[in-house]
């Protein structure tokens, strides 16, 4: 029920007599209607978060950013204790 | 970036874990809130690639599973009311009532239509100005600013054949519920990430404060969900206990203001009765006063007052979290989603239907 999915935001129309701002929201190629009175400042290619036919969410890419450089950070430590495993093995 | 693949690489999802084995010491227990959260663990095989120190309870997440029987039964009984169109989410349809599923009253002649969004219902209403809409409107926070906009749309356009059946419940006050349980096993929290985008995260310190527990706000893919587990598993290690956000692309501090002031707008907070749970105050949304006329609960009057659940059904121990779906005795027996005895095997966010669609009925899972 609370699954919400990322996608582009393709076309934005005005609906209901001028009042209510409708996106063209693509899916990975799937596109659907979604409404955009919550996230009333999303634009064209901005990427939003969408529940049963409404966007909740611009996603923030500075922030999705931040968890790669995390990992990417703890992946190249763990590297780093490989190498010096392999350089510790005994000689023959 | 696509926001969903990147999310799901192995290579990043085996750093994940590699640190959780490092870093975890102790035997914790920690408590995914949201039925989506439950599915992506057990879909993407994560439950059993976690270590031993590290056990998943699963929570009462699912706002189909904790809709009370006799609310099914007051939709099945405006379904098979000739004049009613009977809208509703698709996962609602196969949920178990007394007598019937909604599914079964469409099969009897019912008029009942599965949709994608409640805007779609406004638009059905106005179409079809001869006849009532009602909109089975379930779900937790994360879905009630949707629902409250369909309420919006028709009061603008003036559409008087359109109303809800609200079975709205709050996260928080679940959560709070599980923590005074005196049989309660749970060390930490991931909070629901998509209920948060909506309300942000504020609600949760008291919580923290009150259980000293630590509660990390989490998204749904693989990388989310480890990510959340690490950061709650360092903190059960050192002995802290604070409100921490893994799922910053879209969840602010602050939440969605738009959302709030529309859910405020339509709804107001009331005691709810969850399946499975019992009562529990002021832990669910009703329709205010104001905008009564959109509400079906008042707008037809349906006298349900004996609803009748199978006694042998365990569903509120596993949302409760205190058996595993597949330590029922009735699971994959008596009870499977083609004829399920309770609300948890039929939903797609139902822990005992991950469970069983996903193999997971003879996996070993230490509780």
């Amino acid at each position: 029920m609370c699954l919400a999915i990322p996608g582009k935001i393709q076309s934005i129309e005005l609906q209901y007599g001028g009042t209510v701002k409708i996106a063209r929201v693509s899916f990975g190629g799937i596109i659907k209607e979604a409404s955009l009175e919550m996230v009333p400042t999303a634009e064209v290619g901005d990427y939003v978060l969408v529940h049963v036919g409404v966007a909740i969410s611009k996603v923030n890419e500075e922030e999705a950013a931040k968890t790669f450089e995390y990992l990417k950070m703890i992946g190249e430590i763990d590297e780093l204790v490989d190498h010096t495993q392999i350089d510790r093995q005994p000689e023959r | 970036m696509k926001y969903v693949s990147e999310f799901r690489s192995p290579e990043r999802v085996d750093i994940l874990l590699k640190e959780i084995r490092q870093v975890a010491k102790g035997n914790w227990h920690i408590m995914e809130v949201c039925g989506g959260q439950t599915h992506s663990l057990v879909k993407n095989g994560l439950l059993n690639m976690l270590p031993p120190a590290v056990q998943m309870i699963h929570g009462p997440g699912c706002p189909v599973c904790v809709t009370p029987v006799n609310l099914i039964d007051k939709a099945v009984h405006l379904a098979m009311d000739k004049n009613v169109i009977l809208c509703s989410y698709g996962d609602m349809i196969r949920v178990p009532g007394s007598g019937m599923s909604l599914l079964e009253a469409k099969s009897k002649g019912g008029d009942v239509r599965i949709l994608y969004s409640p805007l779609e219902a406004v638009k059905i209403a106005k179409e079809n100005p001869g006849r009532e809409v009602v909109f089975f409107a379930v779900g937790f926070e994360t879905t009630a600013p949707a629902n409250a906009l369909s309420v919006v749309h028709a009061h603008r356009e003036s559409v008087k054949n359109y109303s809800i059946l609200t079975s709205h419940v709050l996260v928080p006050p679940a959560m709070e519920a599980i923590m005074s349980d005196d049989d309660c096993r749970v060390d930490a929290f991931l909070a629901a990430g998509h209920v948060c985008t909506i309300m942000g995260i504020s609600e949760y310190y008291p919580l923290v404060e009150k259980y000293k527990i630590p509660i990390v706000v989490t998204g749904f893919e693989p990388v989310d969900l480890l990510e959340g587990i690490l950061m709650t598993v360092k903190q059960l290690e050192k002995k802290e206990y604070k409100l921490e956000n893994q799922y910053t692309r879209v969840v602010a501090a602050g939440g969605n203001k738009h959302a709030i002031a529309t859910i405020d707008k339509i709804f107001e907070v009331t005691d709810r009765e969850w399946r499975g749970i019992g009562n529990i105050p002021f832990s669910g949304y009703t329709v205010k006063e104001t905008y009564s006329h959109y509400d079906a609960n008042k707008k037809f009057s349906i006298n349900i007052t004996e609803a009748h659940e199978d006694p042998t059904c365990l569903s509120g121990d596993v949302m409760k979290g205190k058996i595993k779906p597949n330590q029922c005795p009735n699971f994959g027996t008596k009870c499977t989603p083609v004829k399920p005895l309770g609300a948890p095997m039929v939903s797609s966010e139902g822990a005992c239907a991950a469970y069983y669609h996903f193999n997971l009925a003879t996996a070993e899972i230490e509780i």
